[in-house]
């Protein structure tokens, strides 16, 4: 076991070097804005951009806006299913699986070819329809994460039963909906919600393509423009992604546990 | 919308006697997947087998068989290859160290933390940490240059290159891995190792003969999944190369922008292509995954 033990010490090590490395390159970097000595100037710099500020606004609120539509999408239809139609989860398990098939440069492709101005439903045409263009795009990308955090979260509560409890103390649907599903999957709904946060924000293909003023179009310009900058964005987007990840963890120990089960 | 209420009302199974209405309530999902995931990619393939005239040609993909193409396909699929493997390799004995090798326990949970973010943090800000860290002026360069006296530049390295991509996509690599197979890693039963070397088996023959071949699924469907993952990353390799290195992507990406292949139906064709390679590498993934679960549970 001693042998063994070096090993793992040396895998570890290894491991941690290259990870570490380039994070604190990215911030030691990110310091040396000014000459010779370490500054907070480059994140000054960036922090007091305007559109640092309008495209990570634009950012924040296409986020939440994806946040909102896919768990009203995504949790009626995940619990209607294991609530009505069990033989579909196979087909919604296949179809909340194919964004990671379909590269998303390939979707926003299709977008711009089905729904340009010249179309049945010219979305592209007006900057409204677009953003709503890039927000169900967005929707899209989280589907996977958003559904197996929300499957994942109503496999742990007994559906049927509730509904049967709901109902037969004369709740409607939107009743049983807002007020038995949704907080019981809320920890589940959150910790979807936070990592489809992490992917929105920073996203860049998309945004690029339907040519939104977002987040990530803004980081690719000030990355091919300037020197210092770029460090420092990348450290705050790290931090937000860390944030992101921070938040479901601690989240996930207020989840309700499944019942005991063999494994 | 036709097709859309057409495919939802097929669906009820036919033996029911009474008539059910349960299937309206994922009309709503269903649309919204034909609208915007179904459709769209139907209109790329579809259009890779169309010519400007609207007929069926195989025209298209055919001229995807012109050098310019075949490379930046070429260019991808190692780049893709080179990262998955090493990504599958370094993920593996990373997440070997922390379940078997004896490692404190307390760095479990720190590493697959960091994992979870590091598997997340890809796109344009990770092109900027490398390029802050292994660029000219980057930490690491400047260390080595000015401590040990190597610079790795005068050695051909480069940052916008084959190996300094796969470098850096190695980032979002290795913790994917990781965060795969410690959970197939955690299923290896402690009996079989003991019976093995009950049986008289040293441990090179325990690794070889039982536990790489009961793994052998997983480690192989997460190599797919790893590369399907690199070959569709547009975002890092546009931002660390710009339009300098020409990778599949990039070069659609381009396409989609300003038409750089004077020829709209070969951007299907292009698009066409990318669907089919991480097509098959999902399919594959998938394939041995439900392989694997037989054995890990």
């Amino acid at each position: 076991m001693k042998q063994n033990r070096f090993w793992s010490f040396l895998f570890l090590a290894i491991g941690v070097l290259y990870f570490l490395l380039p994070l604190i390159g990215t911030f030691e970097f990110s310091l040396k804005m000014r000459r010779g000595v370490y500054s907070l100037d480059a994140y000054e710099a960036v922090i007091f951009d305007p559109r640092f500020q309008a495209t990570f606004g634009y950012s924040v609120m296409m986020a939440l806006a994806t946040i909102v539509v896919g768990v009203l999408l995504v949790v009626p239809t995940a619990y209607w299913v294991r609530l009505k139609l069990p033989s579909w989860r196979p087909v919604l398990e296949f179809v909340t699986l194919l964004p990671l098939v379909i590269p998303p440069i390939v979707i926003v492709f299709g977008y711009i070819r089905l729904y340009n101005t010249s179309s049945w439903l010219p979305l592209t045409g007006t900057a409204m329809g677009t953003n709503i263009l890039l927000m169900f795009g967005y929707v899209v990308l989280s589907l996977p994460y958003m559904y197996r955090a929300i499957d994942t979260g109503l496999r742990a509560i007994d559906v049927g039963t509730l509904t049967e409890a709901a109902q037969s103390l004369g709740a409607g649907w939107i009743t049983i909906m807002w007020r038995v599903i949704l907080p019981n999957v809320f920890v589940a709904v959150l910790s979807g919600a936070f990592l489809t946060f992490a992917i929105v924000i920073g996203e860049f293909v998309l945004a690029a393509l339907l040519n939104r003023p977002a987040f990530g179009p803004y980081l690719q310009l000030i990355g091919a423009n300037r020197a210092y900058e770029p460090a420092a964005l990348a450290v705050i987007a790290f931090a937000i992604t860390w944030g992101c990840m921070a938040l479901i963890q601690v989240v996930s120990r207020f989840a309700p546990r499944p019942p005991a089960q063999p494994h | 919308m036709n097709d859309v209420t057409a495919a939802a009302a097929a669906a009820p199974p036919a033996y029911r006697p009474k008539l059910s209405f349960a299937w309206v309530g994922v009309v709503p999902f269903v649309a919204f997947a034909f609208l915007f995931l179904i459709l769209p990619t139907l209109q790329i393939v579809t259009g890779a087998f169309r010519n400007p005239a609207g007929e069926f040609t195989l025209a298209n993909v055919a001229n995807l068989f012109q050098p310019s193409i075949l490379s930046a396909y070429w260019i991808s699929i190692r780049i893709s290859v080179a990262s998955a493997f090493l990504g599958c390799v370094v993920g593996f004995l990373l997440a070997w160290a922390i379940v078997l090798g004896g490692l404190p326990s307390w760095v479990r949970s720190p590493l697959l933390t960091f994992s979870g973010v590091a598997s997340n943090f890809a796109g344009v800000p990770l092109a900027f940490a490398f390029l802050s860290t292994f660029g000219r002026l980057g930490l690491v360069t400047l260390i080595l240059r000015d401590w040990f006296g190597i610079n790795i530049y005068a050695y051909g390295f480069n940052i916008l290159s084959f190996g300094g991509l796969t470098l850096t996509y190695l980032f979002f690599q290795i913790p994917l891995m990781v965060l795969i197979v410690t959970p197939a890693l955690d299923g290896m039963r402690r009996e079989w190792r003991e019976a093995a070397s009950i049986l008289g088996a040293t441990g090179f023959q325990y690794w070889r003969m039982v536990a790489l071949p009961i793994l052998w699924p997983t480690l192989l469907g997460t190599f797919a999944l790893l590369f399907a993952n690199a070959f569709g990353a547009v975002a890092t390799a546009y931002a660390l190369t710009g339009s300098s290195l020409s990778i599949v992507p990039i070069l659609l990406f381009a396409q989609i922008r300003g038409d750089v292949l004077q020829d709209p139906h070969l951007g299907y064709a292009l698009a066409f292509g990318m669907i089919v390679v991480t097509g098959i590498a999902n399919f594959v993934y998938i394939w041995l995954r439900t392989r694997s679960e037989r054995w890990i549970k």
